[in-house]
């Protein structure tokens, strides 16, 4: 009796004592893994799909509230004009979620361009979404207020051949930066203002 | 008998360096190989989740009950993983991008797990300490030695360790008009590379 007692307060202790320092070590770093994110996944993105902006969109970001989540937001700048926010959002693809960066023009409610930033596809099929330009491209220029369909659904993308659950995954989350532009629109365009004085 | 600090040091160096001679861990060194960076990477993180675990079993050893041993192990490694991870996502984000998913998997690294249950859990701490700490560095030699094979014939570099800045290392080593063997980065090159190097170390070692 003793020893079974020992054994579940060693292991209890020891539970105990790693979850205390894991999350100690995840709140020291987690602005700093942030900073790096921005620097090596999201920057790059953000600069790829916002070509010929005259701000530093990764400077220019905020913080909104959504209901319960808090969703960053960058803001592009076009000849000295603020007329661009950035939303990041998720799909569920076929190795986890798909990370998905929408630019969108605020004037005519048009998408500038759109990017994968954090995934966990297939290399060589589903990663094509993040290194194959060509696929995300079909985004340019659509309506945001539209819901995003492969062609396969009935919709005007054409899914990557061989990477369908990312193709869908990806429309998805295009779909959903939709929705939270829609909800968010009327604090986004408070923001913009602030950027445009 | 009781064997010095600096036996228990250097055997993991040569004596049980741990891919060659235990044939041990042979996930990453298979895995990450592809470039020097990626093999000298991935051995200082296990390097680092090797000594802490050590002193933690070791230190523990009077208290930890011998039938949960391999779960508080276990415990104790998986939390120096995740530490391992979320600083190298903090301080070394590009070499994070390259290991990826090797990283978490130290957790189930044979070496990590056998060196805790073999040595740790039997020895002192200082002990422990420096043969967690002479594997590792053996562990981090094995890796960079199979990587600057796989890199030099693979991609006719050598990159010792690359800043947002800049490369340490020598690029096209043979000259710009040598082609580079595709074969040897990829998956089947690592095991003809490992089974070349378990080769060698078999003939140095038959005397």
């Amino acid at each position: 009796m003793r020893e079974l007692i020992k054994m579940v307060v060693v292991l209890t202790v020891l539970a105990v004592l790693s979850g205390g320092l894991l999350s100690g070590f995840r709140n020291a770093t987690a602005a700093r893994i942030e900073v790096q994110q921005l620097k090596f996944v999201k920057g790059p993105a953000i600069t790829a799909i916002l070509k010929g902006v005259s701000n530093d969109p990764i400077k220019d970001r905020f913080a909104i509230k959504d209901g319960e989540t808090e969703r960053k937001v960058f803001v592009g700048k076009f000849d000295d004009k603020a007329n661009t926010v950035v939303l990041e959002s998720f799909g569920k693809g076929y190795g986890g979620d798909i990370g998905l960066m929408v630019a969108i023009n605020m004037e005519d409610d048009t998408i500038v361009g759109a990017g994968v930033t954090t995934h966990s596809e297939t290399p060589g099929l589903g990663a094509r979404a993040k290194d194959d330009p060509g696929f995300v491209s079909q985004f340019k220029s659509l309506s945001i207020n539209d819901a995003f369909k492969v062609t396969a659904d009935g919709g005007r993308v054409n899914a990557m051949s061989g990477a369908t659950i990312t193709s869908r995954a990806v429309c998805a989350a295009a779909t959903e930066a939709g929705g939270i532009y829609q909800r968010m629109k009327p604090q986004l365009t408070e923001k913009l203002k602030e950027f445009n004085k | 008998m009781a064997k010095t600090l600096t036996q228990e040091f250097t055997k993991g160096l040569w004596e049980e360096i741990a891919p060659f001679r235990l044939v041990l861990g042979l996930c990453p060194v298979l895995g990450v190989t592809t470039t020097v960076e990626n093999g000298i990477g991935m051995g200082l993180a296990t390097t680092f989740v090797l000594v802490f675990s050590n002193l933690l079993v070791a230190s523990l050893r009077n208290i930890i009950p011998s039938k949960v041993r391999i779960a508080c192990f276990i415990i104790i490694i998986a939390t120096f993983v995740v530490v391992t991870e979320l600083l190298m996502q903090a301080f070394a984000y590009t070499l994070f991008l390259k290991l990826g998913v090797f990283i978490p998997l130290i957790v189930v690294n044979c070496i990590v797990l056998g060196r805790a249950e073999a040595f740790a859990s039997k020895n002192s701490i200082t002990l422990s300490i420096a043969d967690g700490l002479g594997i590792g560095i053996g562990f981090t030699l094995s890796l960079a030695a199979l990587g600057s094979l796989r890199e030099l014939f693979g991609a006719n570099n050598l990159t010792i360790w690359t800043t947002p800045t800049s490369v340490i290392g020598v690029q096209e080593v043979f000259g710009p008009h040598f082609q580079p063997f595709s074969f040897m980065v990829q998956a089947p090159g690592a095991f003809v590379c490992l089974g070349l190097m378990l080769c060698l170390m078999n003939l140095l070692g038959s005397k």
